[in-house]
């Protein structure tokens, strides 16, 4: 039952979005913040573990493909597809889950908690349009962006651990990425980025909005947040999966 | 001007407003008091739209808020200042930015012009020099004054404030309580605010709505509450010795004698009649 109500109202706070701006430069300022917070903010994490995924994949797709009859170029393609398909995309928004999800769980919630969020509804101001939809255009304008660049960082890191360690010289790579290039692979990879963007963006906003109660109310709804956002991202990957990719 | 007609809310099956009426004159300080649970901050939020009451209407100088469309109530809370008990100040922005976060949002003044309301109001409320702090470098009653200036930069024909004197000190409430009044009295704002404070009521309580387990107990002056003979406002008001010495010294200042029937004992007593 709380389910299909928390579904309602999900719906709700969605359509509450759609609303003209109090000020449109108010409003501007508010999406560049959090452009800022998402995009700049999640930078550090989303380098570091691009690099490491594309260097473990190489590293383990190597210690696979024992046979000498495959070329070596093949680890880059797999790599390349592995990162752009799969490890770009759904690891780095679980990730940015956690990161981003939590934060705006928790920055709602404590604006609601401490009475702002009824502070700008008495101003006259739609928090819903005010707070919400700025976070989930940011997210939908930043993390595909973020994917963008975790697809490089990863076949480049991916490079660097197979020619440091002399899996794979580095022309070998080069070939392989070039290689039965499917750019169609971007486009499915983009797709999952903004399905999971909305996500990212709008679950932990719901929780964080309908916050009631104190800091432990803010510490739950900030976890359940993460957890119902990464369960769904999850279930969408493989219905978009199911979609795009099925034969 | 502020009416409030039969108003009714319940939150499941609890029933915390029942049938509350009452006029909140322009230029005054009117207070809702009431001991905790008693639906004071419930009717609050029910006058201002945070709650939908279940049946009743608010009118802001004869215009139905309660069944007005989204678009005019946005227009009647442009002309509404709300001082919350927590101060509810923006923490990421600094003093000066929390004041001039209504004037950024609904006006199309200069930054100049802005600047100069700003430190107008800040002036106002004694917090010249603060302008850069955060919330979190402020005192109880500095962030309760800075919330005050924030509620009134756009000049509110109508204030609300929840608990105002909560958490303070009784030097620094009597500054709160001051400022509200002289605000109230220079701009002619209905003021309506919830409170415990005894001293709030005594000082500025123009008109005093007592609230009792969601009901309308008695509605008076500071004067008539301390000729009252309202049970349940008695023992609410006068809980102390202390109260109950300042009760009648009030009443001496105020008649030169202390009725026998306004005896401590007689408060509780079976005999005490409410006036309303």
């Amino acid at each position: 039952m709380n389910f299909i109500k928390d579904i309602g109202r999900y719906v709700m706070m969605l359509k509450g979005m759609f609303s003209k701006p109090e000020n449109g430069r108010m409003y501007w300022k508010e999406f560049m913040n959090q452009c800022s917070d998402i995009g700049i903010g999640s930078l550090g994490i989303v380098v570091i573990i691009s690099i490491f995924i594309g260097a473990v994949s190489t590293l383990q797709t190597a210690y696979q493909l024992v046979s000498p009859l495959i070329p070596l170029s093949t680890i880059a393609q797999i790599v390349r597809d592995t990162v752009i398909l799969e490890f770009a995309p759904t690891l780095t928004c679980i990730v940015l889950a956690g990161v981003v999800g939590s934060k705006i769980a928790s920055e709602l919630g404590n604006m609601r908690v401490s009475e702002q969020i009824d502070a700008l509804e008495i101003m006259g101001i739609n928090t819903k349009s005010y707070l919400i939809m700025p976070k989930i255009i940011a997210g939908l304008l930043m993390i595909p962006l973020l994917v963008v660049l975790s697809m490089a960082l990863g076949i480049w890191g991916g490079r660097l651990a197979g020619t440091l360690t002399g899996i794979i010289p580095a022309d070998a790579f080069d070939k392989g990425l070039r290689d039965d290039f499917l750019p169609y692979n971007v486009f499915f990879s983009l797709a999952k980025s903004y399905t999971f963007a909305f996500i990212i963006a709008s679950i932990p906003s719901y929780y964080g909005y309908h916050v009631q109660g104190g800091a432990l109310e803010i510490g739950r709804a900030s976890t359940k947040a993460v957890v119902v956002s990464c369960i769904l991202l999850l279930f969408s990957d493989y219905l978009l999966s199911a979609l795009l990719l099925g034969k | 001007m502020i009416e409030v007609k039969n108003i009714k809310k319940s939150f499941a099956d609890k029933v915390v407003i029942q049938d509350v009426s009452s006029s909140m004159n322009s230029g005054q300080c009117n207070l809702i008091i009431g001991s905790s649970g008693s639906g004071k901050t419930v009717l609050m939020k029910c006058m201002v739209g945070l709650f939908e009451p279940d049946a009743g209407q608010v009118l802001y100088d004869g215009k139905d808020f309660t069944n007005m469309d989204n678009h005019d109530k946005k227009e009647i809370r442009k002309e509404i200042g709300m001082l919350f008990q927590g101060s509810a100040l923006f923490d990421s922005k600094t003093v000066e930015q929390n004041v001039k976060f209504p004037l950024d949002m609904f006006t199309s003044d200069n930054h100049a012009a802005k600047m100069k309301r700003v430190n107008e109001v800040l002036e106002r409320v004694n917090l010249v020099g603060s302008n850069k702090k955060f919330p979190s470098e402020l005192s109880g009653g500095m962030k309760k004054r800075v919330a005050l200036a924030r509620a009134v930069v756009l000049n509110p024909k109508y204030l609300f404030c929840d608990e105002p004197n909560s958490g303070l000190d009784p030097q620094t409430s009597l500054v709160i309580d001051k400022l509200i009044k002289e605000l109230t009295d220079e701009y002619n704002i209905t003021t309506v605010i919830n409170t415990h404070d005894m001293n709030s009521v005594m000082e500025i309580g123009d008109n005093i709505l007592y609230m009792y387990q969601g009901k309308k107990e008695w509605e008076g002056t500071n004067k008539e509450i301390i000729f009252s003979k309202n049970k349940l406002l008695n023992e609410f008001i006068f809980a102390s010795d202390f109260l109950r010495d300042a009760k009648e010294m009030r009443m001496l200042e105020e008649t030169g004698k202390i009725p026998p029937n306004h005896k401590i004992d007689d408060l509780t007593s079976d005999n005490a009649k409410p006036i309303l």
